[in-house]
């Protein structure tokens, strides 16, 4: 179902443009809004829908396969964490979902240097970065030359 | 012609080069960080790593993880279940590489905030079947890209990378890369000791199902345009299992997710007059592939293969019986929310034709192929393996190095490696970051060499595409018919039909042989030359000519695999109708290629199979 923008919700932010992984957003230069460009290139993932601050853009199904009467609208609040979900069916029955989306703050991962630097012969080892300890388990699993034998060729 | 060549070039110089921001991507910018302290590691990415790769849209399952604090799988168990479904082969040391690293990155993923559901009885992991675990992952991406955001010395987003560059004074070393701005149209020119190729697999190289507004809706993102194999293709480095393409039996024109319908919710399918359909057609199958068939749990090929043969039975459509199992309240929530948190697509078409599951039991139909390293099918580059498992002849350098010096892949640009999804691509991203990292402090000072000329005869070749459209578009009244250009979707639709009717798609019941692939080569060749022609109006188009040509080195690099293997070793991904069976006496082995850039041509060769788990 590819984006459609709403002329008198948008209001020309661009935040769809920015996040668009199809690179299908852009604004257009009469109305200083944003619109789909290329629907036949939009993957229905929301994402501009998602990050719409005016709610501005919704989906309308595949012209070659989605009768029309539906809607799928979504609402993310990143601060509270959570993803809302209301689905209207062409006859008009309804469906809610509410789903977590992160369970710590944005921005609280640590990078990776904040972390004590591995000792220099670490680097020829097979561990990576937190390894063991972020295996749960003791070791490392590996396994000896003497397990390996020739396929068929 | 000066209009175009008066674009500001943007030097960037660094010791990694990440290309691409999705899963690989990111383990491989993290990885670089936490080993590689004081060095300038630069992430490239086409889209915004927010939300790029295929993970944009979120997931509802992370589909590899062991879970050894348990004891529930072992390493080698994963090579196993890889092992099977790819009927005998993977590149077993790189897949246990992965397994043996992925639960370390699955945890990390949790610390960082993602919501990975919990059994409430065990406390462990919730299951969704022996190696999916069930998340809420509808911010999978935007964590994941947060943590590789810390990590990175600098992000570029909105910089499609066209080609690698190489080392002026040492061949066969890579030295950088160059690219296009999509915003401001800027050229940029990367140097780096190391590069890691972690770009997309591909979608839309044959023709998919729905072909008007619909055809974004394939299985894999449209954005997935062939990159992680066209870069590594171009600068000669060796390619593996490219014929492995992927079809997918999904559920009818969303191409919703059938794993948690199947493992979690213990739905099932039957064909159009409710009869279970699978063993009517395990005799055939036995002939054509022999006790594969009776490996567990079959292989997701041969599950194609049933199906489609009891489609072209006239005994469809297929169907996943739901009716029963969404009586529980529970598991009607669990469908749902698996199509919201995934593939949302789905959710839409259900509503749109007033499908409930609960009183419907929903259609099923066999994808497009599709060309990728991660899921069920392990196309990408030949690549060195781990130091302390990988036989001999896999090991020619770093662990995870192509047969390039220097440059280095992960996720779909990695062949061989099935079944890593989205936490094995960010380890596969991890250990070609940490093998990165000791190749640059290995390589000490010396710095790469680049060639002034080439990245300016390849500014050159780039924005091309804008001066045939200007030059062009003159002759003409209006219209998008031109004698002197072509638009890229022209030439997309040239290769979807070339690559569908001649190397196997879904208008030829995914058949081809070797008549047919000979002449989708011919065609493809023409279609190689009019790419030159390519016109495109603007930066997106520009980006858009750009995806088309790595699709279409891709899909050559495809059919000439599909060529070289003369069997039919995945029935229900395609079949070679002129080597009906499988034929494990000649072909239990790796298909290999290299192209040569400067003649066109391609060298095919055989590699063996080492099992080295049991």
């Amino acid at each position: 179902m590819p984006t459609f923008v709403y002329m008198t919700s948008c209001d020309g932010c661009g935040h769809c443009v920015d996040i668009c992984p199809s690179d299908i957003m852009h604004i257009d230069k009469t109305y200083r809004r944003a619109y789909n460009i290329e629907p036949n290139m939009c993957w229905e993932c929301y994402s501009c829908v998602k990050a719409c601050p005016q709610n501005a853009i919704d989906c309308r199904g595949y012209a070659d396969f989605a009768p029309l009467g539906h809607s799928v609208r979504v609402l993310r609040e990143d601060k509270k964490g959570t993803i809302s979900w209301k689905i209207k069916f062409r006859d008009g029955r309804e469906k809610n979902f509410v789903s977590p989306i992160r369970t710590t703050p944005w921005g609280s991962i640590k990078s990776p240097s904040d972390y004590e630097p591995p000792a220099a012969e670490a680097l020829n080892s097979q561990q990576l970065a937190h390894e063991p300890e972020a295996l749960n388990i003791d070791a490392l699993p590996a396994l000896t030359p003497g397990q390996l034998k020739r396929g068929v060729l | 012609m000066g209009l175009f060549t008066r674009r500001k070039t943007v030097m960037v110089d660094s010791d990694i080069l990440v290309i691409g921001g999705g899963m690989g991507g990111c383990g491989a910018t993290y990885e670089s960080r936490y080993w590689g302290r004081n060095l300038k590691i630069v992430c490239v990415e086409k889209a915004n790593i927010e939300r790029s790769g295929a993970v944009a849209q979120g997931l509802y399952a992370i589909n590899c993880y062991m879970g050894m604090q348990w004891n529930e799988n072992r390493p080698e168990d994963h090579v196993r279940y890889a092992r099977n479904d790819l009927m005998g082969l993977v590149r077993e040391d790189l897949g246990y590489d992965i397994a043996r690293h992925v639960d370390s990155t699955v945890h990390k993923f949790e610390e960082w905030g993602l919501p990975i559901m919990r059994d409430p009885e065990t406390g462990r992991y919730q299951r969704e079947g022996k190696w999916q675990i069930m998340i809420h992952g509808e911010s999978y991406k935007p964590i994941v890209a947060e943590a590789a955001r810390k990590a990175a010395t600098e992000v570029y987003n909105r910089i499609m990378v066209t080609h690698l560059l190489m080392d002026k004074t040492r061949p066969n070393r890579v030295a950088g890369a160059v690219g296009f701005n999509v915003r401001n149209g800027n050229f940029y020119v990367f140097r780096a000791k190391a590069v890691i190729v972690a770009a997309g697999g591909a979608s839309h190289i044959f023709k998919p199902r729905a072909v008007g507004e619909g055809m974004g809706r394939t299985w894999y993102a449209p954005w997935s345009s062939a990159s992680a194999y066209a870069l590594p293709i171009l600068v000669g480095a060796k390619m593996t299992q490219m014929e492995n393409r992927i079809v997918l039996t999904r559920f009818k024109d969303g191409y919703g997710p059938v794993g948690a319908y199947f493992l979690h919710l213990k739905t099932y399918t039957q064909n159009g007059y409710g009869q279970d359909y699978e063993p009517t057609w395990y005799e055939s199958i036995k002939e054509r592939v022999g006790d594969y068939v009776e490996r567990h749990p079959v292989p997701t090929c041969l599950r194609n293969h049933a199906l489609l043969e009891e489609v072209k039975a006239g005994r469809g459509p297929i169907r996943m019986v739901t009716k029963e199992a969404f009586k529980d309240p529970h598991k009607e929530t669990v469908g749902w929310e698996n199509f919201l948190g995934m593939t949302i697509g789905q959710a839409v078409v259900w509503a749109s034709q007033n499908i409930d599951p609960k009183e419907i039991n929903p259609e099923l139909t066999t994808s497009e192929p599709y060309v990728m390293g991660s899921h069920a099918t392990c196309s990408g580059a030949w690549a060195s393996g781990p130091e302390d498992c990988a036989p001999s002849e896999y090991q020619w350098g770093y662990n995870r190095m192509m047969t390039v010096e220097g440059l280095f892949g992960a996720g779909d640009a990695i062949g061989g490696s099935a079944h890593k999804f989205s936490s094995g691509s960010f380890t596969e991203g991890r250990i070609a970051g940490k093998a990165a990292v000791k190749y640059v402090k290995d390589l000490g000072a010396e710095q790469p060499q680049l060639s002034e000329a080439e990245y300016e005869d390849l500014k050159k070749i780039v924005y091309k595409p804008l001066e045939n459209y200007e030059v062009g578009r003159n002759e003409i009244v209006a219209g998008t018919v031109s004698p002197s250009y072509l638009l890229p979707i022209h030439g997309l639709q040239r290769l979807e039909k070339i690559m569908d009717e001649y190397v196997g798609g879904i208008g030829a019941l995914y058949t081809t042989n070797e008549p047919l692939l000979t002449r989708g080569l011919e065609l493809l060749g023409m279609l190689k030359e009019d790419l030159a022609y390519l016109g495109a109006e603007d930066l997106h188009q520009l980006q858009r000519a750009w995806e088309l040509q790595h699709r279409v080195l891709a899909s050559e690099c495809v059919t000439q695999h599909t060529l070289f293997r003369t069997e039919t070793r995945w029935p229900g991904y395609y079949y070679r109708a002129d080597h009906p069976k499988l034929d494990d006496k000649d072909w239990h082995c790796f298909t290999l290629s290299r192209y040569d850039r400067s003649s066109g041509k391609w060298e095919m060769e055989k590699a063996p199979v080492y099992h080295i788990v049991d």
